[in-house]
């Protein structure tokens, strides 16, 4: 028998999506109302799962209050109520668009040591998520 | 393949204690869910059943059937109980929702005799939930349960 704890978290933050390979007509092609230059917010939802055997002492893959401090400091802390182009690094070049928020957020999370990062899932909105498994 | 998922809701109380450890320990790894008195939670299990439709009626299984699987074999036991103390299957472990999702697997694995049982999906709280699936399934499944 195989288990995945899932958790999910919450931030709100803005971006734009432009890319430093187009043209600005192309950038507005492609992007259209996300490319607006003041840039947009969402509010996002980051869904993570985890494996892991389950530990006979406290019947659990992973303690939540050690995972919860540990997302909170690698992702929300940093993500939260900030406009990613500029203040995630990693978004500096890469356009900051749901998929490369999914990546960037996996390549944090891995280092989780208690348990294995199955995948992680960010909804932009109610109506879009993206999902990523490494 | 199909993938068919059914959503039941139960309530019930719980709390974490390892009789191993210590007060204090207890304290420091389980925090508030320590509270001798207990405390309990809206639990929301999809259960989702994999197969071919039957030719004549059209149906992985029929899911009055699974209705009455669940009933029997989840609600009963566990709706507006206080696990640690009432469910016997969880006797001698701690009524983690990783626990509950593995024993509700156990309960229901042998009942389902059309289709195969894929996944069992417990949610603590909109925000916790837990995925169990047997050996040999995939982990990512299409299993078309509300999200």
């Amino acid at each position: 028998m195989k288990l995945h704890l899932s958790r999910r978290y919450r931030f709100s933050a803005s971006h734009r999506l432009h890319s430093a390979q187009l043209g600005e007509a192309e950038n507005r092609r492609v992007y259209g109302k996300c490319n607006n230059p003041y840039g947009h917010g969402h509010n996002y939802v980051v869904e993570v799962a985890f494996s892991g055997p389950v530990d006979q002492a406290t019947g659990m893959i992973a303690n939540l209050a050690d995972l919860d401090a540990f997302v909170e400091r690698e992702v929300i802390e940093p993500f939260d109520h900030k406009y990613l182009n500029e203040e995630i690094a990693e978004f500096r070049e890469n356009v900051p668009t749901t998929e490369n928020i999914c990546i960037e957020i996996f390549n944090r999370l891995r280092r989780f040591s208690p348990a294995r990062l199955e995948r992680v899932r960010v909804e932009e909105t109610g109506l879009n998520s993206f999902e990523y498994a490494g | 393949m199909i993938y068919l998922t059914r959503k039941i809701e139960f309530s019930a109380s719980h709390l974490y204690h390892n009789p191993a450890f210590s007060a204090e320990e207890n304290r420091r790894v389980f925090g508030k869910c320590n509270n001798p008195h207990g405390h309990g939670h809206n639990y929301v299990l999809e259960v989702t059943v994999a197969g071919e439709p039957d030719p004549s009626t059209g149906m992985v299984l029929d899911l009055k059937e699974l209705k009455e699987i669940l009933q029997r074999e989840v609600t009963d036991r566990m709706d507006h109980r206080f696990l640690n103390y009432e469910v016997p299957e969880l006797a001698g472990q701690i009524p983690t929702c990783e626990n509950i999702a593995a024993v509700i697997w156990r309960l229901l694995e042998p009942k389902i005799t059309r289709g195969r049982l894929n996944r069992v999906r417990l949610y603590e709280t909109p925000d916790l939930f837990v995925d169990c699936y047997g050996e040999g399934n995939g982990a990512h499944t299409n299993a078309g349960g509300a999200r």
